[in-house]
């Protein structure tokens, strides 16, 4: 069932078109890998989506109803680095934030709000951690503070900008299996990422974007170089397309 | 002099002006210190700096039309605090340029301004410096009040402002609106300025936004304890720095910023934590870190 629908969504930034005509959608229980060259526009259309951009033309529905960030299903996981990992706060204090928004003016946090907070925190496997400082995590556990943030709103689609930036092999690994899991509780998952081979291995669906979207289909379903070629802007002798060969 | 002798001179009669500038100075620490702790993990000390300037011609107008020197202060720091958040919305912009050659403008507006009003010297010197004397009563009425509001302003206001300086982006997404919060927190700044300027002086003042928050900051990971800290600091550093000025015949915001500037470089050196001990300590020491066995 779809979830989230972006209907020939044009985006301009700075006078330039950044996004044209883009058409997607998302399916619960897909974990759709979003790929492109740096500058296609991921960042881009996942912050039209959440309604941070002005989009020139084309919609975004989620649940058949444009979006209101206030009242929004769809949880945000920024890169990491937007985030202010030096401040004086604890694990849980950082994931109530996530539910700022829904709190509303002048309200302090309930008990609801907490129950959301230690939810996420439980799903990410950070209840130990609920007390210790932010600034002192590791990068893998502060991407899962992230994304219990996101969480912590109880969307069902999720975005996610570039999760596996900076972090090993053995930590990626353990992000996409909980990526693969919140697909799999009815959720749509949808991530950035410039990891071709990770992507394919583990992705239900890829996208290709390079200013609109290329190509959109299950990787089985995208051994063919063309598309690849058409989105990275690269020769057939490229090394990238190797990659395609493995699988 | 000795403690109880400066109690005598606080409940002299005559000297009714030490206890009322006492309870201002503490009160301008303990807004200050409060509000500090948004600034110093924002980083936007350059905001306090701007605004303390701006204040300046405020309150030259308002001195040399005998008005009042709260409200003139308050009308500059806060269009001047609203033109910085519009300003600093476009981050391509190099700030601080724009705000270095504005606000030294208008710091040279207030100069010009108040050298109309008769024996000009003499009060600029106060402005700059600050002065215990002749704090009139409705001033401390009006810094109490305001305080007050601008306390409960940050309890409301805290954890909106605490989502916004974590993550900007994370805050638009969830439906925050980052600017009209900006612009809270720089009229917050700036409340607090104009309550302290008086006492402090027009140049110190920054002092006592930065200086007991960066101290607490450096002793604590916890936000909320922060927050208690700084304005305790704050107030404390105020009390000690108006006794050794009533003592030594010391300018008062001067010996204030000395005391916290003292307490901040102790905190330095001997936090827990963070202060340079601990950490040549640690480094000294075996650093106890697990190994990561399949920990994310
Ligand atoms: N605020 C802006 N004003 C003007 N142009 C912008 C702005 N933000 C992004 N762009 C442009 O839009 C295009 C897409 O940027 P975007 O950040 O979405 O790319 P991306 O695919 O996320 O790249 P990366 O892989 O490097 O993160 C780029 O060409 C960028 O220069
Ligand atoms: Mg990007």
């Amino acid at each position: 069932m779809s979830v989230l629908e972006v209907r020939g969504v044009t985006v301009g930034l700075g006078g330039r078109t950044v996004l044209r005509d883009i058409d997607l959608t998302l399916d619960l229980g897909d974990l759709t890998g979003l790929i492109g060259p740096n500058g296609a526009g991921k960042t881009t259309l996942l912050r039209s989506i959440l309604g941070l951009v002005r989009v020139a033309s084309g919609r975004v529905l989620v649940d058949g109803r444009p979006v209101r960030p206030r009242r929004s299903t769809v949880g945000y996981v920024p890169q990491r680095h937007e985030f202010a990992w030096d401040f004086p706060i604890s694990v849980e204090n950082a994931v109530m934030t996530g539910r700022t928004g829904r709190i509303g003016l002048l309200r302090r946090p309930g008990v609801e709000d907490w129950r959301a907070v230690a939810a996420a925190l439980e799903r990410v496997g950070m209840t130990d951690l609920a007390r210790r400082p932010v600034g002192e995590l590791s990068g893998g556990q502060r991407q899962r503070v992230l994304v219990a943030r996101a969480l912590a709103l109880q969307p069902r689609v999720l975005l996610l900008d570039e999760p596996f930036t900076g972090l090993d092999l053995p930590t990626q690994e353990l992000l996409t299996g909980l990526f693969q899991e919140l697909a799999g509780e009815d959720k749509a998952v949808l991530m950035t990422t410039h990891d071709l081979l990770g992507a394919l291995d583990t992705c239900t669906r890829i996208a290709l974007l390079n200013r609109t979207i290329v190509a959109d289909a299950p990787p089985s379903e995208l051994l063919d170089p063309e598309p690849w070629m058409r989105a990275f802007g690269v020769g057939e002798s490229s090394p990238l397309l190797k990659i395609l060969k493995v699988m | 002099m000795s403690i109880s002798e400066f109690l005598a001179d606080l409940t002299n009669p005559d000297l009714a002006f030490l206890p009322k500038a006492l309870l201002i100075a503490v009160m301008s620490s303990v807004v200050c210190g409060v509000v500090g702790c948004y600034v110093v993990l924002r980083g936007m000390a350059f905001i306090g700096d701007a605004v303390a300037h701006a204040v300046f011609p405020g309150l030259a107008v308002a001195f040399v039309l005998q008005g009042s020197l709260v409200v003139g202060g308050a009308v500059a720091g806060v269009v001047t605090a609203v033109l910085v958040a519009v300003f600093s919305q476009n981050r391509r912009i190099k700030e601080d340029s724009v705000i270095g050659v504005f606000y030294v403008a208008s710091f040279a507006l207030g100069v010009v301004i108040i050298s109309q009003a008769p024996g000009y010297a003499g009060s600029l010197q106060q402005f700059l410096f600050g002065s215990i004397t002749g704090v009139p009563d409705e001033d401390l009425y009006t810094a109490a009040v305001t305080g007050l509001l601008l306390l409960a302003a940050v309890l409301l206001l805290h954890q909106q402002f605490v989502t916004v300086s974590l993550d900007r982006e994370l805050a638009r997404a969830v439906g925050l609106r980052v600017f009209w919060l900006d612009i809270a927190l720089y009229v917050l700044v700036t409340v607090a300025i104009v309550i302290s300027v008086r006492t402090i002086g027009n140049i110190l003042v920054l002092a006592l936004l930065v200086t007991p928050a960066a101290t607490a900051r450096l002793l604590t990971d916890r936000l909320g304890v922060m927050m208690l800290l700084a304005p305790a600091i704050g107030g404390s550093g105020a009390v000690v720095g108006l006794y050794l000025s009533w003592s030594y015949d010391l300018p008062v915001g001067g010996s204030i910023v000395l005391v916290l500037a003292g307490v901040f470089l102790a905190a330095w050196t001997f936090a827990p934590r963070h202060g340079l001990l601990a950490r040549r300590w640690r480094r000294g020491g075996l650093e106890e870190n697990p190994a990561p066995a399949g920990a994310v």
